[in-house]
């Protein structure tokens, strides 16, 4: 049997998401289900003087008006709120008190027998307000922005800028070339094609199982005991579909409190789904203005790199990921300092987006390296090429394993890079002027413990556990084809359990650390199954493996064989049947060997063409060639189709996406997917990705994840290619055609 | 809706709908806008019914007829999802944005969001679970399989219910045509070079 890690395996649960069979959060009926629709607040800033729920309540099938005058008990510390993925502060809290924090708050739930008679229930609600003015204006707030605490454990250390090396002013100061210049991103919004929903099934005895929209059941499950003082027994959360999430799942979400709480008021099962304007109260990718210094020399040798954010975030909470350290990271420079600092604005909390930080820090820096490239009168790859780091300098110490070489070089081939006139206007195809950018990306590569079980039955199948998410990433996949190759199983041998929160301890997914953790984590446990099923073999007399030391075994084809001589091998059905054991159940914790000693990280090279017409400004992607380097591939296929939806992210970051705020109101205007444009079909052409080889034995599969690398530095060689096309250099995104106007 | 800072509700009930403010403001309405203080207690007193209006609707869903009672406001797609427990149409919007709640309706491709149940009395509506036939799946199903045409998979029943209205249309002739004609379906999970390739493989096949 050949093995399934790294070929281009179908998804397993294809059949399920291609028939309709698949089911989120919002779909699972019970008989006796009531529908919650969610009054949201029409102000940013101010108190609630009074929710009048009166006109609701005497419509026919209205069964409640819930509002901070009228619930269930909640908890009333911070600590009860902060989950698994908190940031410092205090946390929102749902229908809690009369706070009203930023628009489009959740402020009243109206409960009734139809999802219709809700809606139209929560049209009849009125509230009066205190209104106080808001503040929601990154750029008039800039000057109040503070900086960032500075950590108090390696967790938080992660987040906040690391150390400054050299003297940055003095060589920025003295370069013999120097770039300037700020980069300016807006808000975006994750919008999923699923709406945020939670179910609510409500038992008899007062247990619940909840459907919600997460990326990590256990997460959610710890804060609703904590928030409603249930015990863990007590309240079981289920995710086995997710209709994609891309961070904004990683946080608990107003829906489910909304939910419990009606359930545990009316002691009847509930089902809450936020509109889609609605999600535009939850969290989003913060706008941040970020400056930019690079000083080199005339050869386009890097000396100083000066890297300063300032990133929005709620008055509540201060959420901020680590921006400025890619800049030193990724390119050899003795002298560099980062600064961060955080606008406190009357909106929600923001949050992590698809690859925080680094999809906005390193549009910056390679914005920057490409108008450095232009000064110095050099090719933009060549530049990258000299300052090329062979160690993390922010840390100093190597690289676990770094194939960016091969990435420039594959990429730069598979796009035809040496065939571009440096000139910007200088290319045309008919009535458009064409351009070609590129650009790097660097994510980290973390693992994090987590449990599997396995449970081996003696006809040759297996049921493989782990509390993990599959947010639409190809979690269930890579699962069963790590788990047929650990066991010497057909892949139609195994099946997949997750998105459960009785499952064995995962952490949310996200940060592309779930395929190196489940993975690793089957293998573990695969092991101890192995040694169990030796175990029983060398019981059988005359056993082939009698004197197979446990290292020199291994599953193969259904049979335990003799790693040196494969004909010394018992089929798995007689090694159990003949032990009399009709199931193998194994749970094993795996813990990442703590590798401090090197930079864990995986790069990309991304090579992109603009098509611009001159009358009008449009501009067309119509080629991108990203080239990864992310360790060993599980699956090519839905690896490939997470870097190529990475590289549609970038087109909409370059191009399309921007969250539209009123200030006099703080109110989202564009609050639906029509006005906050996002890519469509017509707007996305041909994509090429290539996964570079890169062994590495920093986790014993050798894996990175890809979940997140594939977005970094599509904006900016997109934003590079409409320099290069029409010779005007926009540095704050998206990049739309009244920009580009002269 | 009336009677806060803006019009800024988000959704407006198609029956017994309110003036807008310029309405209101045309008719000499006077709104509290400007004190600190705003509020929607001054709203007119009744408003719509108080019991919802419901009429008798059949429709062949999948091939199999039902006789129901509903809530004049329930549209297809809710239809779909709370009432017939046909969950594979989704909801991605509710608003006409996403094309996730794509139906065949007397073979033509309509968002089923924007879409009252009461209007289609006696229509024929496919949804996904009505193109497998037997067992076997429909050539489009297989080739989002082999292309790995979704991720997340939400928003691929509208995808794939799009393109056999799209394919039946017969207008999509080149790569660009089922590009635009595909626009209407968003995928967030950003598979539309594996959808086009999809969709081009069961055209060819057709
Ligand atoms: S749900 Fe109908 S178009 Fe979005
Ligand atoms: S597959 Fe996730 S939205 Fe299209």
């Amino acid at each position: 049997m050949a093995p399934y890690i790294g070929t281009a395996t179908s998804r397993v649960d294809g059949v399920a998401k291609v028939t309709g069979a698949a089911k989120y959060a919002a779909e699972f009926n019970t008989p006796g289900l009531v529908y919650g629709s969610i009054v949201t607040s029409t102000i940013a800033k101010g108190w609630i003087k009074r929710v009048d729920g009166s006109a609701a309540m005497r419509v026919k099938g209205v069964i409640d008006v819930l509002s901070h005058e009228h619930r269930p008990p909640m908890a009333d510390d911070d600590k009860a709120y902060a989950d698994e993925v908190a940031p410092l502060g205090s946390p929102f809290r749902p229908l809690y008190d009369n706070r009203v924090m930023f628009s489009r708050q959740p402020i009243a739930l109206v409960v009734a027998e139809t999802s219709e008679i809700a809606r139209f229930g929560e049209s009849l609600v009125r509230v009066e307000y205190e209104v106080e003015a808001p503040v929601t204006d990154l750029n008039r707030e800039r000057d109040a922005a503070v900086p960032v605490k500075p950590p108090t454990n390696p967790f938080e250390a992660l987040f906040t800028p690391p150390k400054p090396r050299g003297a940055p002013e003095r060589a920025l100061a003295a370069a013999a070339m120097r770039h300037e210049a700020e980069y300016c991103t807006p808000i975006e919004h994750h919008n999923p094609m699923e709406l945020y929903a939670a179910t609510v099934i409500y038992h008899a005895d007062g247990k619940l199982t909840l459907y919600d929209k997460t990326q990590g059941v256990q997460n959610i499950q710890r804060y609703v005991c904590s928030v409603f003082g249930m015990k863990p027994e007590d309240v079981r959360v289920m995710s086995p579909f997710v209709g994609g999430a891309f961070g904004n799942g990683l946080r608990p979400n107003f829906e489910i409190v909304l939910a419990v709480l009606a359930a545990r008021a009316l002691r009847r099962s509930v089902r809450v789904v936020l509109t889609r304007p609605q999600m535009y109260a939850l969290g989003y990718r913060p706008a941040m203005i970020q400056r930019i210094g690079l000083g080199a020399t005339t050869d386009g040798t890097l000396d100083a790199i000066t890297h300063d954010a300032i990133t929005v975030t709620s008055e509540y909470e201060d959420y901020y990921r680590q921006e400025t350290g890619w800049s030193g990271l990724l390119y050899t420079c003795a002298n560099a300092k980062y600064a961060h600092k955080l606008a406190k604005l009357d909106l929600p909390t923001a949050c992590d987006m698809r690859c925080p930080s680094a999809a906005t820090g390193v549009y910056a820096l390679e914005c920057a390296m490409d108008e450095l490239a232009v000064a110095l009168k050099a090719d933009p790859l060549e530049l990258r090429l000299r300052c090329y780091s062979e160690r993390d300098q922010n840390n100093n110490r190597p690289f676990g394993s770094k194939a960016l070489r091969e990435c420039y070089r594959q990429g730069a081939q598979a796009f035809g890079w040496d065939k571009r006139n440096p000139e910007p206007r200088s290319m045309r195809d008919g009535a458009d002027l064409v351009g070609w950018g590129m650009a790097t990306g660097v994510w980290d590569a973390f693992q994090a413990p987590i449990t599997v079980r396995i449970a081996l039955s003696a006809n040759g199948h297996a049921e493989v556990a782990c509390a993990t998410s599959d947010i639409g990433t190809g979690t269930r996949t890579i699962m069963a084809q790590v788990a047929a190759d650990m066991l010497g199983l057909p892949l139609d041998h195994i099946s997949i359990n997750l998105g459960d929160s009785n499952l064995p301890q995962s952490p949310v997914e996200g940060g592309s650390w779930i395929a190196v953790s489940v993975s690793n984590g089957i293998a573990t446990t695969a092991a101890s199954i192995r040694d169990e099923l030796l175990r029983l073999a060398k019981q059988i007399p005359n056993s082939p493996l009698a004197a197979t030391a446990p290292g020199e075994v291994a599953l193969i084809d259904g049979k335990l064989a003799d790693k040196g001589d494969v004909s010394r091998a018992i089929s798995i059905s007689d090694a159990m049947r003949q032990g009399g054991v009709e199931r193998i159940e194994q749970e094993k914790t795996t813990n990442p060997s703590a590798d401090a000693a090197r930079a864990h990280n995986t790069h990309s090279a991304v090579f992109a063409e603009v098509k611009v017409d001159e009358q009008l400004g449009v501009i067309r992607v119509t080629r991108v060639v990203s080239a990864v380097a992310a360790g060993r591939i599980l699956n090519t296929k839905t690896a490939g189709s997470q870097v190529l939806g990475s590289v549609v992210w970038g087109i909409g970051m370059a191009l399309h996406e921007e969250t539209l705020i009123d200030h006099r109101f703080g109110r989202v205007m564009n609050a639906n997917i029509a006005e906050y444009h996002m890519p469509v079909n017509a707007d996305v052409h041909d994509i090429k990705v290539i996964f570079v080889d890169e062994p590495d034995d920093s986790n014993p599969l050798g894996i990175k994840g890809v979940g997140e690398i594939g977005i970094v530095g599509v904006a900016a060689a997109i934003a590079n290619a409409v320099y290069h096309a029409t010779g005007k250099r926009v540095r704050d995104l998206p990049i739309t055609l009244d920009k580009l106007s002269p | 809706m009336i009677n806060t800072p803006v019009d800024t509700k988000d959704t407006e009930f198609p029956i017994s709908r309110q003036p807008t403010h310029s309405e209101l403001v045309a008719r000499g309405v006077t709104l509290p806008i400007a004190a600190g203080l705003s509020s929607r207690a001054a709203a007119p007193p009744s408003i719509g019914s108080a019991s919802p209006e419901v009429v008798s609707v059949s429709l062949t869903v999948n091939g199999t007829l039902h006789a129901l009672m509903l809530d004049t406001r329930t549209t297809i797609l809710d239809l779909l999802r709370e009432h017939l427990d046909l969950t594979g149409t989704k909801k991605g919007c509710d608003q006409g944005q996403c094309g996730a709640c794509t139906v065949l309706i007397d073979g033509r491709r309509v968002n089923s969001c924007l879409t009252f149940a009461v209007m289609y009395d006696g229509a024929q509506i496919t949804t996904i679970e009505g193109l497998a036939t037997k067992g076997t799946l429909h050539p489009l199903q297989q080739a989002f399989i082999d292309h790995d045409a979704f991720q997340c998979g939400y928003c691929t029943p509208g995808q794939i219910c799009s393109a056999v209205g799209l394919i039946s249309e017969g207008r999509a002739k080149t790569a660009d045509d089922i590009r635009e004609l595909m626009s209407g379906n968003l995928c967030r999970c950003g598979a539309y070079g594996n959808i086009l390739a999809a969709i081009a493989q069961a055209m060819r096949r057709a």
